[in-house]
């Protein structure tokens, strides 16, 4: 078995080993585990496009809430169908959120192949804009379908995540991403980021790369958004405005543009930060955009730019 | 036809306001090349300023409007180049993307010490101009609107004459086009700089306070998506265009105003976005920009 997939095995063992214990740690830890497990496969999946692939997106919220629309969905409205009223057993209803999250990874997956092959061309800021424009849209779009509950959004999604699910996607997201980087394919990402010209001589086709890293970011930035809803148990069109994707990009910068394990350390870190700044509720998002200022002038290359070992990338 | 009269001008005059916080995006854009994010928030303190000045002016008089307005075209003027300063110039020629995601910083900075300094509930702006209606016919004239369309053209007139027939505006033009070469012939660039960002943020005061005037409930948050649009109307003249930015603003404004007074009104936010790819989409430079050839 190659060593990546064997981590991967031994991670979804410690993510059900962990969750078997999950009734012994206090609720508030769990919560904030989770929370700080769905912005780990956010950050890294869009580290994928904004890092490896060096194209600027700004729209990750905006995969994120078609994700968490199209899993809720499936679970509120397939769910009790298949399901019958009782609910059905604990192993149906895992199987029946695996589908949904499945159904959400796909559905932002879908999004990011629209968004994607118009926008890719552009470049830079432009591109920034333009997938900042879409997930605007996108949330118009949400608080404008009744049928998904308008600008209220949807209630009552069961609470099916657990922290074996998200501890599973975070390896996933994770191992998808290193593996398809360290892959012989994945080299063109990296190329495509370097210089684009160059990349084109040699007979690499960088468009499809692009669009290659989106829709696999939008994938799990869906995943994420399916996750974070059946955790919530409610989403509105508004959780997943342009302030919600900034917040995925300064994880990104701030862990070091294409370096994975950067990423999750920024994730776990900024993710704490307004929990550890709680009770000075008033001022932590001062704080937080001090330190942002400070941190981008005295550290540009990132918080967490390192490397480990002998990865070479 | 009367209602349509009606829309164009409701439309004008909130085009005016967009026009008047794209021009400072495009200045910063044209001298620095980046998206000064803070920018929609220096937009909101501008009203801010003229919210606390305006209690203490006399209610309904021209001459306590022009002070507020004047007042706080100065604050905020000088806000712009002490951001500059502080934040922006220590990362001269570090990668877009770090003065990007400091842009952002300042602009959440502004966002939440405002949410603690005035408070996160809505305030009424109050009335510093006085407020007439003026009737032709079934057309309904506000003296707001004639405020803002009056204030907007003479600042665009002004910033034309500054940048095309002032020392200070050929600097600017000089360092948009090119900063290295600019340096060579004795400009200092830093001062064009900050003087650029003193000009943008004393534009966005003057579009806080107007916008205010029209929109008279003024908080901490007012200026994300009004911010964003001036943007988009950036974008959509041709960034670093300055007369592009004031097209943009005005056709971004008519078009927006139009779409609410329909029966899509629930996607006016969505308008301005779909706009701004479907332009990018097949003009990229905007519609007064100059497409750039790209050499390798």
């Amino acid at each position: 078995m190659p060593r990546p997939h064997l981590y991967l095995l031994l991670a979804l063992l410690a993510a059900a080993g962990i969750s078997y214990f999950s009734d012994r740690i206090d609720p508030y830890y769990l919560d904030v585990i989770i929370g700080i497990g769905i912005n780990i496969i956010l950050a890294v999946s869009l580290n994928l496009v904004n890092g490896y692939t060096g194209q600027f997106s700004l729209g990750h919220a905006g995969f994120m809430s078609v994700g968490a629309y199209a899993a809720a969905a499936v679970s509120l409205f397939l769910g009790p169908r298949i399901l019958g009223e009782e609910g059905g057993t604990v192993l149906q209803q895992g199987l029946m959120f695996l589908a949904a999250l499945t159904a959400g990874g796909l559905g932002a997956a879908l999004a990011g192949l629209g968004v994607g092959i118009p926008s890719l061309r552009l470049k830079g800021d432009y591109l920034a804009l333009v997938t900042l424009g879409f997930g605007e849209i996108i949330r118009v779009i949400f608080q404008n379908v009744e049928d998904l509950g308008g600008a209220l959004g949807l209630n009552g999604i069961p609470a099916y995540t657990s922290i074996f699910w998200v501890l599973a996607f975070v390896a996933l997201a994770v191992f998808t991403v290193t593996c398809l980087v360290h892959s012989t394919y994945g080299r063109g990402f990296l190329a495509t980021k370097d210089d684009e010209v160059a990349s084109e001589a040699v007979g690499l086709n960088t468009t499809r790369y692009k669009i290659v890293a989106f829709v696999v970011g939008a994938f799990f930035a869906g995943a994420a958004g399916g996750l974070y809803g059946h955790f919530k148990m409610t989403i509105t069109p508004t959780g997943f405005d342009f302030t919600k994707s900034i917040e995925i990009v300064v994880m990104v910068i701030l862990g070091g543009m294409g370096n994975t394990l950067g990423v999750i350390l920024a994730a776990i870190l900024l993710t704490l930060l307004p929990e550890v700044l709680r009770p000075i509720a008033e001022y932590r998002m001062i704080i937080y955009s001090l330190l942002l200022i400070v941190l981008m002038i005295v550290r540009p290359q990132g918080l967490f730019n390192f490397r480990l070992g002998k990865a070479k990338l | 036809m009367s209602e349509f009269l009606q829309q164009l001008l409701n439309g004008l005059s909130l085009g005016a306001i967009y026009a008047l916080i794209a021009l400072g995006y495009t200045m910063v854009y044209g001298v620095l090349r980046f998206i000064n994010f803070a920018h929609s928030d220096v937009f909101m303190v501008g009203a801010f300023i003229g919210y606390y000045l305006g209690r203490l002016v006399p209610e309904n008089t021209v001459w306590g409007g022009l002070v507020v307005l004047l007042v706080a075209m100065l604050g905020c003027a000088v806000l712009g180049m002490l951001i500059e300063k502080l934040a922006y110039r220590p990362l001269r020629g570090a990668a877009t993307l770090n003065v990007l995601i400091t842009a952002i910083g300042v602009s959440l900075l502004l966002e939440y010490s405002g949410q603690v300094f005035f408070g996160a509930t809505p305030r009424t702006f109050p009335a510093v101009f006085p407020s007439v209606n003026f009737t032709f016919g079934s057309l309904v004239i506000s003296s707001n609107q004639v405020v803002v369309i009056a204030v907007a053209a003479f600042l665009m007139v002004a910033l034309e004459f500054i940048v095309h027939r002032t020392k200070i505006g050929t600097a600017m033009r000089a360092v948009s086009l090119n900063p290295k070469a600019a340096q060579l012939v004795g400009i200092n660039n830093d001062v064009v700089i900050s003087f650029t960002f003193g000009l943008g943020s004393a534009l966005a005061a003057a579009g806080g306070i107007l916008y205010a005037l029209n929109y008279p409930s003024i908080d901490p948050l007012m200026g994300v998506m009004p911010g964003l649009k001036a943007f988009v109307a950036a974008v959509l003249g041709g960034i670093g265009n300055i007369p592009g930015a004031a097209l943009g603003g005005l056709l971004l404004g008519t078009v927006e105003t139009f779409v609410n007074g329909s029966q899509w009104s629930t996607y006016k936010d969505a308008i301005a976005f779909a706009i701004l790819i479907i332009i990018l989409l097949f003009r990229p430079a905007g519609l007064l920009g100059k497409s750039t050839v790209e050499k390798v």
